[in-house]
């Protein structure tokens, strides 16, 4: 549920990361916090136990810039992954306008990616939304271990698990790194601007016209 | 389901939370969705914090909600944390909305509380008009 604010000419927006635990959720809100100039983004806000997991949820607000004289302000949310944490989960994505899923590379994760997409089908429906009518992405995290020690999984064998029917935009990735993080974020927020101007300002077209002459 | 707002309907809810402020004693007021969206905020609160907070504000109803339904409740309308100088009141209304009003030990509860609940009564009307456009 975006809020669209036409006379502060604002968009607020709300984008979820979700995955298995341990899969790098917060590991990249804080690559992006981190990389980002201090006056386009908010505060992070971290709920998380010592054990370093997630236990509510972490938040970062960022300014996007201009759409079509409109800014656009998107909430990072990521969830905490742990399959007993399924109620915080449904807390963080209501009112979700995109998600991204983020994937774990490594071999030995392969089933809870699985599960943890089919977990977001489930509960994407039980807040009335079918997966395929909201923007989404996914990251294939974890690909600087390539080549490394521990067996990591095949792109296309990953593909083919969790975007075989999907088809939306992946991203290989690192967010220990840095690299496919932007990407990542960068085509959810493409993806979301679009779905939000065409749900809400296409119905509005006077309004809007009318806002820029003044 | 967007929310979406024009400038009359922002002037009246800006007056109505402004006129909390006045009358309460309290310092902030906030008004929010329950997915943690900053819908409009009045008071000296710096915009970061506000921001910041509405997540976090969404979020403690949201958690305090879970709780209700296990009472058999299906949500509580109003929250109450009190700190050795600051406090902080959530009301619901509607289907999606909260208000959070911070104050210190200068304003009295009762009062608040009062004004809160009148300014419900108005959020509510505005609000209905707003999803009825």
């Amino acid at each position: 549920m975006s809020f669209i604010n036409f006379a502060g000419r604002e968009i607020q927006c709300k984008i979820v990361y979700y995955g298995p635990g341990r899969c790098g959720k917060t590991t990249n809100l804080k690559y992006i916090y981190s990389k980002i100039r201090g006056n386009v983004r908010g505060k992070m806000i971290s709920i998380d136990t010592k054990g370093d997991k997630t236990l509510f949820f972490d938040f970062l607000p960022l300014d996007l810039g201009k759409v079509g004289g409109f800014s656009i302000r998107i909430q990072l949310y990521t969830v905490p992954g742990q399959v007993h944490y399924n109620a915080t989960r449904k807390l963080v994505l209501k009112g979700v306008d995109g998600v991204v899923f983020v994937a774990d590379s490594l071999r030995v994760r392969r089933e809870k990616n699985i599960e943890s997409m089919q977990n977001l089908v489930d509960n994407l429906r039980d807040e009335g939304i079918r997966i395929e009518d909201i923007p989404l992405v996914i990251q294939y995290n974890k690909r600087d271990l390539q080549g490394g020690s521990v067996p990591i999984l095949p792109l296309e064998v990953m593909e083919q698990d969790l975007n075989s029917h999907l088809k939306v935009p992946s991203f290989p990735a690192s967010a220990v790194e840095g690299y496919g993080v932007f990407e990542t974020l960068r085509a959810i927020s493409k993806a979301v601007a679009k779905d939000v101007s065409r749900r809400v300002l296409s119905g509005r077209r006077a309004d809007l016209q009318l806002g820029e002459r003044r | 389901m967007d929310i979406v707002l024009m400038q009359e309907d922002l002037d009246r809810i800006e007056s109505s939370l402004s006129r909390i402020l006045e009358k309460s004693g309290a310092h902030c007021i906030l008004l929010i969705d329950r997915s943690g969206q900053l819908i409009s905020a009045c008071g000296d609160k710096p915009p970061e914090d506000t921001v910041a907070l509405a997540a976090l504000t969404a979020a403690n109803f949201g958690a305090t909600a879970a709780i209700a339904r296990m009472l058999g409740e299906r949500d509580f309308s109003l929250l109450f944390h009190k700190g050795k100088e600051e406090n902080i009141h959530f009301s619901s209304f509607g289907e999606d909305f909260l208000l959070v009003t911070l104050f210190n030990n200068d304003a009295s509860l009762g009062l608040v509380r009062l004004h809160v609940e009148k300014a419900v009564r108005e959020l509510s009307q505005i609000f209905e008009n707003v999803f009825r456009k």
